[in-house]
Formats: structure tokens, sequence, C-alpha cells
């Protein structure tokens, strides 16, 4: 192995001083956050944010009033704000509105992360100074979710404090804590989207391409997620008329793919962190759906709340690590050139 | 091995990278020494970027092996990223920042911060000639100003060796001229290894100090211009001359005259233009004293020298020639996919 030899023993001695930088997605992240500060996307996301918060609240402000005396009685009345639907419609509750709107500013924020890098011809030279692959990704993703959440607290804060100063009421500590939640839970439900975000970015060349394969995905969950769940239940557990056994086994398999839906695992967290005598909503036996018509609505305290829904945050923290997971080693596979 | 390769800052052996069927690069050897200006040469697709993206670490090779600085791509890419400028092939940058401000991104995901990084900036940038524009967003570039800011980020790392795929591709010729004397300061005063690929050969041939021709993924050549020139059939001196004459009959009788001179193996016209010649000369014949002879004939003969000048190989005629000599290697099953 003379080869071997000389190619070892010659050419330069490498420096030992260089230490590669460990914290290389930091450069990308600061970089990236500073980008979409200055973004048209940015104002979109305020815009959306702004939007989903002023119209439950300006609908609750007619009936801020009637509030006051049901204020005295009311368990957690500052969190009426987050649950008042306005003009009777269920939608357009705080919660509901930001389950529906933040998968798009997830989307928004990630479907050309990659392939713009890569149509920009930016990616080579990224991708040639020290610093490891998966910093990009780490970096870009850290960075969307930190300015979503950053808007995400500040619309919030808006919210609160028009409650304080109309309400004329202090949120509770018990309450402080349900909103500071259902923010967390929040941050990991854009999470998700944005992972999703990142994949269409490493998988399609063409951010066109991306975008409309997110749009796509996010409409179907978000309007045909029923519809979508029944037809893979009629699928893979298909009915028999008049047959209870498989008709249960459907029921069960739809239930579960809605379940699993992102939106779903999300509303249900919102709904139940965010309405203190709210249970789990769907029975999963005749003979709970008997309890659940029996039970004495009752309050559930912060941690009560919390374990009622760890499953649905547990599914949803599985599905980022899955999205991302994906995204990375798709990522990493790839060749720099087309 | 021979001893020339003791000082290579850039060596491979065998290295190989196969795409499914497409063989793109095929056991490449080289060897390129600090200070020295190295052209892979060849058309697109011959395999030149994908070499570079193997020695950047950027690629994994199928096969055989490289060493950049004493260190295996593949191991240690980033002390090898940390020390090497790389220009890419259509360099890109972030729109919407300036020039210095994308170079800064670049000195900042080196790990290298403080008042001397901007000192550095700005150096890279005035040795580009792009000072004045350095605040505008990168947006507002040409093609051949991006090309240059391309080089600059490559620079604000101080590397010990210069990537640069295409460095003078979609450039205007004054650009051309001004990044090649860019190119050989930086080789020769700064003692900077520099690979450069380039289908521009004729462009690049002045520049190079030592060239691998490519050619399907194979390197059919690698010397100097000189050592490729006489290893691919352009074994004589060939000297140029322009005569006046006036007429056919007149031409015939020049013809015969440099053809009669001692030392001259025959006289081929340039091209349609009349009393323009090429002389080859005979083997073994001393071109300066051939050339004497020829001027004083001429002169002697009573007629106005036009013009006389030596006549160099170029890289593109030897390119050609050695395409020509070398047989498709490529087995016919996998050309013809």
């Amino acid at each position: 192995m003379t080869a071997q030899a000389t190619l070892d023993s010659r050419g330069s001695v490498p420096d030992a001083k260089f230490r590669p930088p460990r914290h290389g997605w930091r450069v990308v992240a600061g970089k990236e956050f500073a980008d979409h500060l200055l973004s048209i996307r940015f104002y979109i996301l305020v815009l959306i944010l702004g939007v989903s918060a002023a119209v439950p609240l300006y609908a609750a402000s007619a009936t801020i009033r009637d509030l006051a005396p049901i204020a005295t009685e009311d368990p957690a009345p500052f969190l009426a704000l987050f649950v008042l639907e306005a003009f009777s419609i269920d939608l357009l509750r705080f919660f509901a509105i930001v389950a529906v709107v933040t998968p798009l500013l997830g989307l928004v924020f990630a479907f050309d992360g990659i392939n713009g890098e890569r149509s920009e011809g930016t990616l080579p030279r990224l991708l040639s100074q020290p610093i490891y692959r998966d910093d990009v990704i780490n970096g870009k993703f850290v960075a969307g979710l930190a300015v979503i959440a950053l808007v995400l607290v500040v619309v919030t804060m808006v919210v609160v404090g028009f409650g304080i100063a109309r309400l004329g009421i202090l949120p509770r500590s018990s309450e402080v804590l349900r909103i500071v939640v259902w923010l967390i839970v929040t941050v990991l439900y854009v999470g998700i989207w944005l992972a999703f975000g990142t994949l269409l970015s490493v998988a399609f060349r063409r951010a066109a391409e991306s975008a409309l394969a997110g749009f796509g995905v996010w409409v179907a969950t978000a309007l045909f997620g029923t519809l979508i769940a029944s037809l893979v239940a009629g699928l893979v557990a298909p009915a028999g008329v008049g047959d209870t056994a498989t008709e249960l086994a459907n029921a069960g398999t739809r239930d579960m793919i809605q379940r699993l839906l992102p939106i779903n695992l999300y509303s249900e967290v919102s709904r139940i962190i965010l309405i203190p005598s709210e249970g789990v909503s769907v029975p999963g036996s005749i003979d709970q759906l008997g309890q659940l018509q029996q039970q004495i609505p009752t309050l559930y305290s912060v941690d009560q709340s919390l374990l009622l829904v760890w499953p649905q945050i547990v599914a949803m923290v599985a599905i980022l690590v899955a999205l991302f997971a994906a995204a990375y080693v798709l990522f990493l596979r790839q060749e720099v050139r087309a | 091995m021979s001893d020339r390769g003791t000082d290579a800052v850039i060596r491979a052996r065998g290295l190989t990278k196969v795409y499914g069927e497409l063989v793109a690069v095929d056991h490449l050897d080289i060897d390129v020494r600090a200070g020295e200006i190295f052209g892979l040469l060849g058309p697109n697709g011959a395999g030149k970027t994908t070499t570079i993206l193997m020695l950047l670490g950027l690629s994994e090779p199928t096969d055989g092996r490289a060493r950049v600085l004493g260190l295996d791509p593949m191991r240690d890419p980033l002390a090898i990223k940390r020390r090497v400028g790389y220009l890419p092939d259509s360099v890109g940058f972030y729109g919407g920042m300036s020039g210095r401000e994308n170079l800064r991104y670049t000195t900042r995901l080196n790990g290298l911060r403080g008042a001397e990084v901007d000192e550095r900036i700005g150096d890279a940038l005035e040795l580009v000639g792009l000072t004045d524009r350095a605040d505008d967003p990168t947006s507002q570039y040409s093609r051949g100003m991006k090309q240059r800011l391309g080089i600059a980020d490559a620079l604000v790392k101080e590397p010990r060796i210069l990537i640069l795929d295409e460095p003078t591709a979609a450039i205007d010729p004054t650009g051309v001229v001004e990044i090649l004397e860019l190119i050989r300061v930086l080789a020769h005063e700064r003692g900077m290894a520099i690979l450069l690929s380039s289908h521009l050969l004729d462009q690049v041939q002045s520049i190079c100090d030592r060239v691998g021709i490519f050619k399907q993924g194979r390197l059919i050549g690698q010397g100097t211009v000189s050592d490729l020139a006489r290893r691919f059939g352009f074994t004589g001196h060939v000297l140029r001359i322009s005569v006046d004459v006036a007429g056919d009959a007149d031409r015939a009788s020049v013809e015969g005259l440099l053809a009669a001179i001692d030392g001259v193996d025959r006289v081929e016209p340039v091209g349609t233009e009349p009393g323009s010649y090429h002389i080859v000369l005979a083997q073994g014949a001393d071109a300066r004293a051939v050339g004497a002879r020829l001027v004083s004939s001429v002169v002697e003969a009573g007629r106005r020298l036009g013009g006389f000048s030596a006549v160099e190989a170029s890289l593109g005629e030897i390119y050609q020639r050695a395409e020509a000599r070398t047989a498709d290697h490529r087995p016919p099953a996998k050309g013809a996919a």
C-alpha cells in the first residue's frame, strides 16, 4: 500500500487549531430570521394572525358586557376571550381560527427553504462552507418557528391586554398557565407544518410545486378530513350492511384516522386546555358514552386537563419528528447538483 | 510516483464516480501543487464539476481516494471546507442582501467574527473591483459582477486552495481578462493552489501552469500546454508569414521562394487571405535560423514583409487532436443508453 502511505505522509499537515463551528445552525437561523422579518410573508403572517384574533374579539366586544355578570360565576372568565364564538359560528373562535390558519403560515415560511436556495444557486456555496449539512435545515426550521412563535405570542398578548382593559379583570394564575400551555402546543402544531413544508422544499425541485403540494394537503386535511378518513376507512375496514362488527371496525378506523390528523389533534388539545370544564369528546365505547351523558359538569385543574390531552400531544410530537426526520434524511442523501 | 507530487495539496488516485449507468468520473489521477494554476478542461458534462464536488466532500466517490491538504474529503469535509475557497458553477447570492452582507454571512459560517473580518471583506471586494457596488443588493448585480463577488466570497476565508468552476463563463471579454489576471496574481504572488475548470480552452490556456484534459469522465492528458502539444503531434514548429503579393502568378512565385528555403518542410496558405502562409518546419530544424533565412530571402527578393510570427499550438487544437486520438472508451451499451 505505498500509494496509501504516500498520500497520508505527504501533503501539508492538517492544522490542529481548526475546530468546526459547533453552532453553524445558529448562524443560518440568525440570517433566516432576519430575512423573515424583512420579507413580505412576515406581513402576511401578522395580518392573518391579527385578523384571526380581531374577528372573535370584535364579536366579543358586543357581548362583553353580558360577560361581566357571568364573570362572578365562571371559573375562567378570562379564557372566554379565546373560546367565545363570533356571530354564533363555531369556527369563529380564536383558537379554531388559529387551528385553520397556522398550517398555512408554517407552509409559507418553509415551502421554498431548500429548493429556493437551489434555484438561486446559493446552495452549493452554502454547503461548501464549514458547517454540517443538517445545520442548514435545522437553522431554517428554528428561524421559521421563532418568527411565527414571536408573532403568535404578540397577538396573544394583545388579546390578553384587550381583555384586561375591557373586562377589567386580571387573569388568574391558572388561566395564565393555560394560555402558556396553549401557546406551546400551538407552536408545536406550527412546527408540524413547518417540518412538512421543509420536507416538500427538499422533495420538490421547484418552489411553485412544493407550494401547491403543501396548499393541497392543507385544504384536504382542513376541509375534507372527515371525507378522507371515511374513504380510507372504507378501504381498510369495509363495513358490511347490517353487520355490526364490521361497522364498528369501520367506525373505529375512521375515528382513528381522523384523530391522527394534526388539525383534529390540535383542536382537541386547545379545546380541553382553554375550556376547563371540557373532557374528552369522543367516547371510546358505549359504556363511556353512557358515563359521559351522566357526568356532572366538573372543572379540571390544569394538570388534569394536561393529563387528558397528553396522548394527543405525544402524537403531535411524533408526527413532527417523523416529518422532520424524513426531510432530514432526504436532504442528506441529495446530490448538491440537480 | 514521481517526486513531483511531494508538495501536492490536492491529489486524487483512481477517483471514480458512477451515477447509475453513467460513469461521470473514471479513475482520475491528478496532483495540484501550491502556487500553481491547474486547469481541468473539457466540454460540458465531461465530469469536471463532479470531480470538484468529490474533492470538497460534497459528493461521495464510488471508488478511489482523494486528499486535499492531506485530508480525506469524506472524513474531514469541514476542515477542508474551512481552507478551500470554492466558486461554484453559475454562483448565486441572496438577492435581498448586499454584496458585503453576503460575504459577511460567509465569514460567520466560517466562524470568523470581529473588526478584522470586516477589513478582510473590504479587501476581498477591493481585489475584485466591487468596492463601489458593495452595498447594493446583489439582485442588481450583472452576471459578471456576481462571478467576481463569487471569487471574493471564496477569498474571505483566506483559503490555501481556490477551486473555481467555470470562472470565465458568461463574462464579457474585458471581464475575462480581468478575472484571469486576478487568478494569476492569487497563485503566483500569494502562493495559493488554484484548480479551475473550464470548457473555454483558449481563454484559460494563457494562465494555466498545467492542464488536465477531460473526455467523458476520463483524463486523456495531463501536463503543461507544451507537453501536451508535443504529445498530441504538434512536433514541429510552425511560423506564420505574410508577404505582399500581386495576382495568382505572383503568388506561385512567392510560394516557390518560401518552399525553397533550407529547413522548410511545406508551405500552407492561411485561409483566403492572399500572401499569408503557415511555414511548417522540417524535423529538427532550428526555428530561429529558419526564421532569419525566411525574412532575409523575402526582403532580398524585393518584397514587402507584411508580418512574421511563431505559431503556438492552441489548447483548442490540442484538445481536438487529443479527442480524436482517444477512442471512445465507454462500453457501447452504456454509451447508447
